[in-house]
């Protein structure tokens, strides 16, 4: 007889039948956002870890007698931090030219620099400078390519689409919250008797703003969970299509287990959110009443 | 229990609807409110039960001077002040029960001991048969009927009646006089505002009379009233 939840008749508000549908839409765009820097932050993440620990010595073809390469590799070896030292085969250099130059100018005969690989040990850095000086007095032309610094615009490029994705995530959060303060706004104006009523009978203003809290649990929720399904079904729909695309540089469309996980947040953070405004409009407003 | 010290009253920047208003009710007491259309009753009565805050003057209640209690204190003040308005002020889309039990589901009791407290209560007013109605689908009387119930469910200290036999034939109207008689033998301090001078003549309890916003107490009607 009693199992009723609220004293006011929200289902008859006709304001209220718009909230669900707001806060979906604003969960789905919220999660993409959060997915796309998920996915940036991943990427960023993978070049940053994976390009540290490398570098490539490059010596032009002009500067390559007999005894060069094995001297340098000899000098390389003797540095401290550096775990790995390995001459590109050849043939190996030229395969990686020839998808931007065509496999007819490769083959032609094109001068091309040897290359020494080496692997730096994870979490150390080596001064690029100072090992190419170091490199110059055993081949004067030699180069060392820190691969951190021809990424480094990428990366920070990156970077700022993260913040900006997380700043788009922000403002949708405010857009719910302003949609939340004018719906519980237009609550509170339809069922003003019924809130006198029970404001005189010596209900709390927490025992009218939990009623209030509770209805808007239940529509963020409901708008929560739709708009949270749609936002998977197109995430997994991207990741089926990013399994397809081979390109080195690109970040993987698929994520993680633990981004699976934080993209729960956004959902979670909507109904938080809407509860949260909705409380905190009702004790504002009821603050002005005797 | 509830005491008025020269107060004052003026909605905007309107004329005062009460002026230099000074009475005590003592606890356990029974007193009408009466006057002429217009002359403040119902004002009168939203000082009463904390609806309003006077322009001047002092408002006691249970002994606490309400303009120097904060504001989060207030409720506790007017859980125990049953009121009955003169339009009922039911919930639609609530039962007859669920609209008695608000004043104890307001102040936290639990839904067992609301259940057998209500549905005894609603009997003795004569609608046992309607527990579960609409207020729509009751009539002026039985509204007004659960509308007393709602204001009397919690045993109040205070209770507030604005014309709460105005819509029941007499009968039913000296039974509900008979309930507030009977909680006042409780100890609840009951004022009833009315303008049914035969009540008032026949239960013969102190009046609080009103002309034009000032306040007086007689012991009973002048004679050109009851005539």
């Amino acid at each position: 007889m009693f199992s009723r939840h609220s004293d006011l008749p929200f289902e008859r508000d006709q304001s209220t039948r718009f909230l669900p549908w707001i806060v979906a839409l604003m969960v789905f765009l919220g999660a993409l956002m959060f997915a796309a820097a998920l996915v940036v932050s991943d990427a960023v993440d993978t070049w940053d870890s994976s390009l540290t620990g490398r570098m490539t010595i490059q010596i032009p073809e002009n500067e390559t007698p007999g005894d060069t390469i094995p001297k340098l590799t000899e000098a390389l070896q003797t540095v401290k931090d550096i775990t790995s030292v390995r001459i590109v085969p050849d043939a190996e250099a030229r395969a990686l030219l020839i998808p931007w130059l065509g496999e007819g100018v490769v083959e032609s005969g094109l001068p091309i620099p040897s290359l020494i690989d080496v692997e730096i040990d994870a979490g150390s850095r080596i001064d690029p400078v100072l090992l190419q000086a170091r490199l110059a007095e055993i081949a004067p032309n030699v180069a060392v390519n820190d691969h951190r610094a021809w990424l480094s615009a990428l990366i920070d490029l990156a970077r700022t689409a993260e913040i900006l994705a997380f700043a788009i995530l922000a403002l949708i959060a405010s857009a719910a919250v302003v949609a939340v303060i004018f719906t519980t706004q237009s609550g509170l104006a339809v069922h003003a008797a019924i809130i006198e009523l029970l404001h005189q009978m010596g209900a709390r203003d927490s025992y009218i703003a939990s009623q209030f809290q509770l209805q808007a649990l239940m529509l963020s929720l409901r708008g929560g969970v739709a708009g949270g399904a749609a936002a998977v079904i197109v995430l997994l729909f991207f990741g089926w299509i990013g399994r397809g695309i081979d390109a080195a540089f690109l970040p993987s469309l698929s994520l993680s287990l633990l981004d699976w996980i934080f993209l729960l947040l956004v959902p979670a953070g909507a109904v938080t959110i809407a509860m949260l405004t909705a409380r905190v409009t009702v004790l504002r407003t009821l603050a002005r009443m005797p | 229990m509830l005491r008025f010290e020269n107060v004052g009253m003026r909605y905007g920047v309107g004329p005062e609807v009460l002026r230099d208003v000074s009475f005590a009710l003592a606890p356990g007491s029974f007193h009408f409110l009466t006057g002429s259309s217009g002359a403040g009753k119902t004002t009168l009565l939203k000082l009463m039960y904390l609806a309003l805050r006077p322009t001047r003057g002092l408002v006691h209640v249970f002994g606490q001077d309400v303009s120097m209690t904060p504001r989060t204190e207030l409720p506790d003040l007017r859980q125990n002040i049953g009121v009955v308005f003169q339009d009922f002020r039911l919930i639609n889309h609530l039962t007859a029960v669920e609209n008695v039990a608000l004043p104890l589901r307001v102040g936290g009791a639990k839904h067992v001991e609301i259940d057998s407290h209500v549905r005894e209560l609603l009997s003795w007013v004569g609608l046992g048969e309607r527990l579960d109605a609409r207020p729509s689908t009751l009539s002026g009387g039985q509204q007004q009927r659960v509308a007393i119930a709602r204001a009397v469910i919690n045993r109040p200290r205070l209770l507030l009646a604005d014309e709460p036999t105005g819509n029941v034939d007499d009968r039913i109207a000296v039974r509900l006089m008979y309930l507030f008689e009977e909680l006042n033998k409780t100890g609840t301090t009951v004022v009833i505002a009315t303008h049914n001078n035969a009540l008032v003549e026949k239960f013969g309890h102190p009046i609080l009379r009103l002309d034009d916003g000032e306040l007086s107490v007689r012991r009973k009607l002048d004679t050109k009233e009851t005539s």
